[in-house]
């Protein structure tokens, strides 16, 4: 059992990261991207490419895609996020959903309904495992997944209060307005946020293929897990995803333990219970469950 | 804007709107004894297309009026058809199920609504389909389904297919025309004013004491129970009923689609959004992938450069209204133009009214 609890943290690091990018970029632009999850499957698929045409690892090939998403993210603001919230709140919704749409649909034209994964290209990495006092087996990988998502989570948040440009950044995220009469230029500090949130989700793609097998429409998904494990970790820091996604994966494993068909079940059933109890908590009309708040 | 001498004459309809009533008591008429000329296959097209009117108009009444937007909203159209097949299987009438079914999927939408309802634009978005994932996790274990492999609703092949196709489509008919018909008094009630205050702006709707939270459940509850006797009419046509087909969430993407090109928020824009999408299927449908990219790139687009949709475009330009839900403020100065030729001012007025 206690083997279990200790792969369903470990998972918990995936979900983090999948998690941080979707909250990131909420906490600033006040935006969830439907279209979250499907990109990234798209830079997983991009991995792929690059590993099975030109044999270039899935880690150097983050030295490719990682840039490339930034460039998305970048891309992503200034020419549809940015126009579209301009239309009020859910006019966002609409757009991103679309644009997961499109991407899915490109992904499956592309790339045709067959699962893929990166493990084929990490070498023994995917199977290799330490033991741990106990007879506890952990993958190499996931505790490289893990260590990363602590890493990045640790680097958002220094980024966020030790830079410059972090703290415009937050600034713009309190209050635009006020930050622009600042000196503070909003719309740069939204697009590199977004290119910010981008890179995460591409590191999260990656371990999506080396750990899992992904499938054109495998965004959905990740986009639900990764807003569950933000909603569950909650407002107040951005540590607040690790425990968030740490919890969705016991849940996930728990009910995988109880049911064979338990795992989604598991992780679906106490976001709700999370949900409800800071619903009921703070009385009618939450706003912003994923707000990081006062990221300190 | 200048103030008139003379008091302004506030309408509830135009001339166009009333010889629009007019039309559409004839085409339901017609539509009426239509599969007594079509052919079996135009009768089953006929039939999916008021399926997406219901589908467009239930969304937009969410998303449009109750500025609601939900992505899981396929949890009620796969409830409607699961919860027919278990009447069904209880030794109901098939038919009577269809609408069994969309009265239980109302009920159940209830109490979900207390809880849903406290989240705010992308979190109860995605919390929606939070929620229809794990529906669909749950009705897969239900040994009656048999997982993904599915079922079908068997007590109705009792029935030849000529009557069965026949009923189907009038049932579709008569459900669409009353789903509309409910939407429609109900906008121009007085709930209608509260919908429409929340709609522009929730925070001073409720300093000014429209009961937000009620409105708001009142249009959840309809849309759950409209959509919930779609996805029994789809189960109805189609027989079968794999999980997997109707809780999948194109069928959101397409109620998006239909409203969003449509125009959100405009009684008529759903309609003539379920009308486009039923065309650009029927021509279009055969190029799989690419057709659903083309769907989702056109809701991208249409977000963006057209976030009115086609009909409040042409409502905006022309100051038309077919089937007028709101009130407009006609300036007595401006009272000798014609109808059809508003100027600036007054369409900037019923704009504000609508």
């Amino acid at each position: 059992m206690s083997n279990q609890i200790i792969q369903g943290i470990l998972l918990g690091g995936y979900y983090a990261l999948i998690a941080c990018g979707l909250s990131f970029m909420f906490s600033v632009m006040r935006i969830i991207n439907l279209a979250h999850g499907s990109l990234a499957v798209f830079a997983a698929y991009a991995l792929w490419l690059l590993a099975s045409r030109f044999h270039v690892s899935p880690f150097a090939g983050l030295l490719i895609v990682l840039p490339l998403m930034a460039a998305i993210g970048w891309a992503l603001q200034r020419f549809l996020l940015e126009r579209s919230a301009r239309g009020g709140a859910l006019l966002p919704i609409l757009t991103t959903f679309g644009l997961a749409i499109v991407i899915d649909n490109l992904l499956f034209e592309q790339f045709g309904a067959d699962t893929r994964s990166l493990a084929p290209y990490i070498g023994s990495l995917s199977y290799d495992s330490w033991e741990w006092p106990g007879n506890i087996y952990v993958g190499k990988l996931a505790v490289i997944m893990f260590a990363t998502a602590v890493v990045l989570l640790g680097g958002l948040q220094l980024f966020l209060t030790r830079t410059r440009l972090g703290r415009s950044i937050r600034a713009t995220s309190e209050d635009p307005d006020t930050a622009g009469l600042v000196g503070v230029d909003a719309r740069r500090a939204n697009a590199i946020a977004a290119a910010i949130a981008m890179v995460t989700v591409g590191l999260a793609g990656a371990f999506l293929g080396m750990r899992a097998t992904f499938d054109p429409y495998a965004g959905a998904p990740q986009l639900l897990f990764a807003f569950e494990a933000a909603v569950i970790g909650g407002a107040g820091s951005l540590w607040g995803t690790l425990i968030g996604g740490i919890v969705l994966a016991l849940a996930q494993t728990l009910g995988a333990q109880v049911h064979p068909q338990g795992f989604l079940i598991g992780g679906h059933a106490v976001f709700l219970v999370v949900l409800f109890v800071r619903l009921s908590a703070s009385g009618l009309g939450v706003r912003g469950l994923l707000r990081l708040g006062r990221t300190s | 804007m200048s103030t008139p001498a003379t008091m302004p004459v506030i309408e509830r309809g135009t001339a166009t709107s009333r010889i629009a009533a007019m039309a559409v008591a004839i085409i339901i008429t017609l539509l009426a004894i239509a599969p007594q000329l079509l052919s079996a296959g135009a009768v089953d097209r006929m039939t999916a297309l008021f399926i997406y009117v219901i589908l467009a108009a239930m969304w937009n009444a969410l998303a449009g009026f109750g500025g609601l937007v939900s992505v899981g909203q396929q949890v009620f159209f796969g409830l409607g058809a699961y919860f027919a097949i278990r009447l069904a299987d209880a030794g109901l009438n098939p038919f009577l199920a269809l609408f069994a079914s969309g009265i239980v999927v109302g009920v159940v939408s209830i109490p979900l609504s207390l809880f849903m309802l406290r989240l705010r634009n992308g979190e109860f978005a995605i919390g929606m389909w939070v929620i229809a994932a794990l529906t669909h996790l749950l009705v897969n274990l239900d040994r009656l389904v048999q997982g993904e492999t599915g079922t079908s609703l068997i007590s109705l092949n009792v029935y030849d297919a000529g009557t069965r196709r026949a009923t189907i489509y009038w049932l579709a008919l008569a459900s669409m025309t009353a789903l509309l018909a409910i939407l429609f008094g109900l906008l121009r009630g007085s709930t209608g004013a509260a919908i429409r205050a929340i709609r522009d702006n929730e925070d001073a709707a409720a300093s000014v004491g429209v009961r937000v939270t009620g409105t708001k459940r009142l249009l959840f509850v309809l849309a759950a129970f409209g959509i919930g006797i779609a996805g029994a009419l789809w189960l109805a046509t189609s027989i079968t009923f794999q999980p997997k087909t109707y809780f999948n969430v194109q069928w959101t993407a397409y109620m998006i689609f239909m409203v969003l090109v449509g125009g959100i928020g405009t009684f008529e824009g759903a309609i003539l959004g379920a009308l486009a999408f039923f065309l650009i299927e029927t021509w279009f449908g055969g190029t799989g992938v690419w057709y659903l990219v083309g769907l989702g790139a056109t809701a991208v687009l249409f977000s963006l450069f057209l976030p009115r949709g086609l009909w409040g475009t042409i409502e905006e330009r022309f100051g038309l209204r077919l089937l007028p839900v709101g009130y407009r403020v006609r300036l007595a100065a401006a009272s000798a133009d014609d109808d059809a030729m508003p100027s600036p001012q007054q369409t900037t007025m019923h704009q504000e009214k609508a």
